[in-house]
């Protein structure tokens, strides 16, 4: 947050070398690049090229083979030059797929933008359409449409460019779909946009990448289509050159003089892998999804530094200690910490909070308990985390793992997110316990059953087959509270768990929580950014600030005597009931000088 | 002007209801029924419910994002439809929107000063020069630097996205301002500081602000009267420092029971 005292980096340029980059950092996306540039090259310096007339036919030198005198790859069948016919030819297709791309973009974009911006009726009208021509199978279709128009190359053009149209449509439309109804386009109809102009200069942006990448994937086929339509005789007439053409002329030599065929053949080879493999690189680099590493599987366990410190256990008895934990983040060669030396201890029966604002390494901590944080590219620096007397961290993957659920569990903030949305909640508290207790499948259900009921789930019975979405977000969160107990672990991390709740509900959880820790005595581990919340539940609190933790003690010390300035400052900004406009008041004396922003 | 910024009566609005093609009835849901209303100027009237009691459908119908089924509201004593008649910008200029997830209402594409110039450009007709030098009163207003104008919306903080969308909301020249939990998103010394910003800017420009939010707490420090709202209907309306001490509705009793308070001894 202290990022607006900072100078403003010129931001622009920078983020367009960065795409640039990690479009040359993928070697076979580089390779496509340079080879489409030296084909592109190649044609457009045909003309001043010394290349024989690739229409001037020369009876005599018919089919001679590659590398004669005077005619680098051969003649045809009617001793046209091959190499001056191949670039002429790759001219016309590499031409007529561009512009089949673009037209096809064009339309199908423009249809797709505007049915999923309007939707209802229109939408249902325009995309019906598109389902129709899709019905057909394409290469049928633009056969159709060149014999209802006749043989040409600009027929064939437009064949191609209808057939793909669809793939335009869709994939914009579900695109646009998503930006619709979007805050910030709401805002701009706010700000007195109209339709048209919120379409153009607020959704389209945001599509464009969808756009290009569409465009890159598809250009390589329509090129392959328009030499098939060629290579039928439907496209390009003679005597123009066109890669599919010269192919289909090519055919009856096949035996005699297989060269004038497999020529064009290489060349359509090489065209479109290039423009594939580019195309699948400039993917990789607009598709945000790609470019965040969600394709990259996290290991099970987070990587842990081989040489880290332990520090040996500080606090016998605690059922969980961490100490002096270091967790990281790899960002390209360095590691861009997000947890430092971090030491909390919970006893048996212990309620401790940890509490810090968004980013402050809460939730990176609780993760790293159990190896949780995805590795790469989380990797744990240094420190230990011992349970009772056993560090996690030494532990083998096998062995950590049977402990996750059984000695330690976790609660998490949003239920729906964490709960299956196709698994009834009672074969998912089910398999909580199969994972770690070998028991038949009729036990197992009972035990769900009364696992439920524990946590006041109403006709446990009737209600576990139930469906996540047929609960409201309160039972959801009870059902995560039920699986975290299937296995009477030690200590139970919370993360959050009544952030997402509404407040009469929020009560109502943070009590079962609270009886339930208190009959089993567990230790809880329970993160919050509210200060109220850690007030009435928590018996010691840890505020954590950017990554490290400032202040621990007994929940009712630190609230009446905090020491360390940040937690002063927090305590003081929670606005209380019964303060009314006085809290306003209070923090205005905290924030004087207009250094609001700045102090953050 | 003189009178309410905002009159609300019998506001009602129904979602999906009427017939399929083939005649069955579609599932209804009744999210706003029967709202009264008054915001006075200069007034803050806070709207709490928990979610899914409607305050959001009505704060969209307030500033024109959906079109009420049935019921009227004054906006500036002007009536709702025919303002709408009158093209949105007529809407725009009367009443602001201020939304909850302020890095979700900024184009992640566009520049601040592209977000600023809109409503400038728009709604007030400014050239291109006076637009400029209103940039940066805004700015200045939201306690934002300069050079904010030059960067995208993902560079900021939720605090200090929430300072652009708010200035983006002034740039019209409304008085009157819809906020939807605008502080909720916020962490609590950041939300501190923008109820200190909105409270300067009322007593700045003269605002009227519909405050809707479900923190308690934070309803009592900036309002002056407050609704509750529960399952579409306001049960209760009465000034901050009744409701909360003296709460009648069984509904706002357990709402003030259930806020988590610090203890202190």
């Amino acid at each position: 947050m202290s990022a607006l005292v900072a100078s403003p980096a010129p931001r622009r340029g920078s983020v367009r070398t960065t795409s640039w980059k990690l479009l040359l950092n993928n070697r076979l996306a580089t390779a496509g690049l340079a080879l489409l540039g030296l084909i592109l090259l190649l044609i457009v310096l045909a003309p001043v090229l010394p290349l024989p007339d690739p229409d001037a036919t020369a009876p005599v030198d018919r089919l001679k083979p590659v590398l004669t005198a005077g005619h680098l790859l051969g003649t045809d069948q009617l001793g046209r030059d091959i190499l001056s016919r191949l670039l002429w030819g790759t001219r016309v297709s590499i031409a007529v797929g561009f512009a089949a791309t673009l037209i096809a973009a064009g339309i199908g974009s423009a249809i797709g933008i505007v049915a999923g911006y309007a939707g209802g009726r229109t939408d249902n009208a325009m995309m019906r359409g598109i389902d129709m021509l899709m019905a057909f199978p394409y290469i049928l279709l633009a056969l159709a449409i060149v014999a209802a128009l006749g043989p040409g190359l600009m027929n064939a053009l437009y064949a191609i460019a209808l057939v793909n149209i669809p793939f335009f449509a869709r994939n914009v439309r579900g695109v646009t779909l998503g930006y619709a109804h979007r805050e910030f386009v709401d805002a701009a109809r706010l700000s007195g946009k109209g339709h048209l102009s919120i379409i153009l200069t607020e959704v389209l942006p945001n599509v464009m990448p969808v756009i290009v990448i569409t465009m890159s994937t598809t250009a390589g086929w329509m090129i392959l289509e328009t030499a098939g339509l060629s290579f039928l005789g439907l496209g390009a007439q003679p005597p123009q050159a066109d890669l599919g053409s010269m192919l289909g002329e090519g055919r009856a030599q096949l035996f005699t003089a297989p060269h004038v065929s497999i020529v064009p053949g290489v060349m359509i080879f090489l065209v479109v892998i290039s423009l594939n493999l580019l195309g699948d690189g400039i993917r990789d680099v607009l598709d945000p999804r790609l470019r965040s590493g969600a394709l990259v599987r996290p290991g099970p366990v987070t990587e842990v530094a081989p040489d880290r410190t332990a520090p040996a256990n500080t606090a016998e008895g605690a059922s969980l200690s961490i100490e002096k934990l270091e967790t990281g983040f790899r960002r390209g060669k360095e590691i861009v910490p997000a947890v430092r030396d971090a030491s909390l201890h919970v006893k048996p029966g212990e309620c401790l909070g940890l509490i810090g604002e968004s980013g402050s390494g809460k939730s990176v901590t609780a993760l790293s308990v159990m190896g949780l944080v995805a590795s790469p590219p989380g990797v744990i620096r240094n420190g230990a985390v011992y349970l009772g007397n056993d560090d996690v961290l030494s532990m083998s993957e096998t062995r950590l793992i049977a402990n996750r659920g059984s000695r330690v569990a976790y609660v998490f903030q949003d239920p729906l997110t964490t709960l299956h949305p196709m698994y009834p909640i009672g074969r998912q508290v089910e398999e909580a316990i199969a994972a770690h207790q070998p028991v038949r499948a009729a036990e197992r259900r009972e035990k769900a059953v009364a696992l439920l009921e524990k946590v006041g789930i109403p006709d446990a019975r009737e209600r576990s087959v139930h469906y996540p979405h047929q609960l409201s977000g309160g039972q959801r969160q009870r059902v995560g509270i039920a699986m975290a107990l299937a296995n009477d672990p030690e200590i139970i991390i919370a993360d959050e768990p009544t952030t997402a709740l509404d407040v009469t509900v929020q009560a109502r959880i943070l009590e079962l929580l609270r009886d339930l820790q208190r009959e089993r005595s567990m230790a809880l581990l329970f993160i919050t950014h509210d200060f109220g919340i850690v007030s009435e539940f928590c018996d010691r609190v840890a505020v954590m600030k950017d990554g490290e933790i400032v202040e621990t003690g007994e929940t009712r010390e630190v609230l009446d005597n905090p020491q360390h300035a940040y937690t002063k400052r927090l305590i003081a900004c929670v606005p209380e009931l019964g303060t009314g406009e006085r809290f306003l008041d209070r923090v205005a004396g905290l924030f004087a000088g207009g250094k609001a922003e700045v102090a953050q | 002007m003189t009178g309410a910024a905002i009159q609300v009566r019998d506001l009602s609005k129904t979602f999906g209801g009427g017939r399929g093609v083939f005649g069955k009835a579609k599932h209804e849901i009744r999210a706003v029924k029967a709202v009264s209303l008054d915001v006075a100027r200069g007034e803050t009237l806070a709207v709490v419910g928990e979610s899914g009691s409607g305050k959001s459908t009505l704060a969209r119908m307030l500033v024109g994002l959906e079109e009420p089924t049935s019921g009227s509201m004054l906006i500036a004593g002007r009536d709702a439809a025919a303002l709408r008649r009158s093209g949105p910008r007529a809407f725009g200029k009367t009443i602001q929107y201020v939304f909850q997830d302020p890095v979700a209402s900024l184009n992640p594409r566009k520049t601040i000063r592209e977000i600023l110039e809109t409503p400038l450009k728009l709604l007030c007709g400014y050239e291109a020069p006076r637009r400029r030098v209103r940039m940066q009163e805004l700015l200045h207003a939201v306690q934002m630097p300069e050079d904010t104008l030059l960067r995208y919306p993902h560079e900021f903080s939720g605090g200090q996205a929430q300072r652009i969308a708010i200035a983006r909301a002034l740039a019209t020249e409304a008085e009157i301002i819809v906020l939807d939990e605008p502080v909720s998103a916020l962490d609590v010394s950041i939300q501190a500081q923008v109820l200190l910003l909105l409270r300067d800017l009322k007593q700045r420009f003269g605002l009227s602000y519909l405050f809707i939010s479900h923190d308690l707490a934070v309803v009592e420090a900036i309002s002056d009267r407050v609704a509750v709202m529960y399952l579409g209907e306001v049960v209760e309306t009465a000034s901050a420092a009744r409701l909360f001490t003296d709460p009648e509705h069984v509904y706002t009793r357990q709402l003030v029971a259930s806020a988590p308070r610090i203890k202190k001894e």
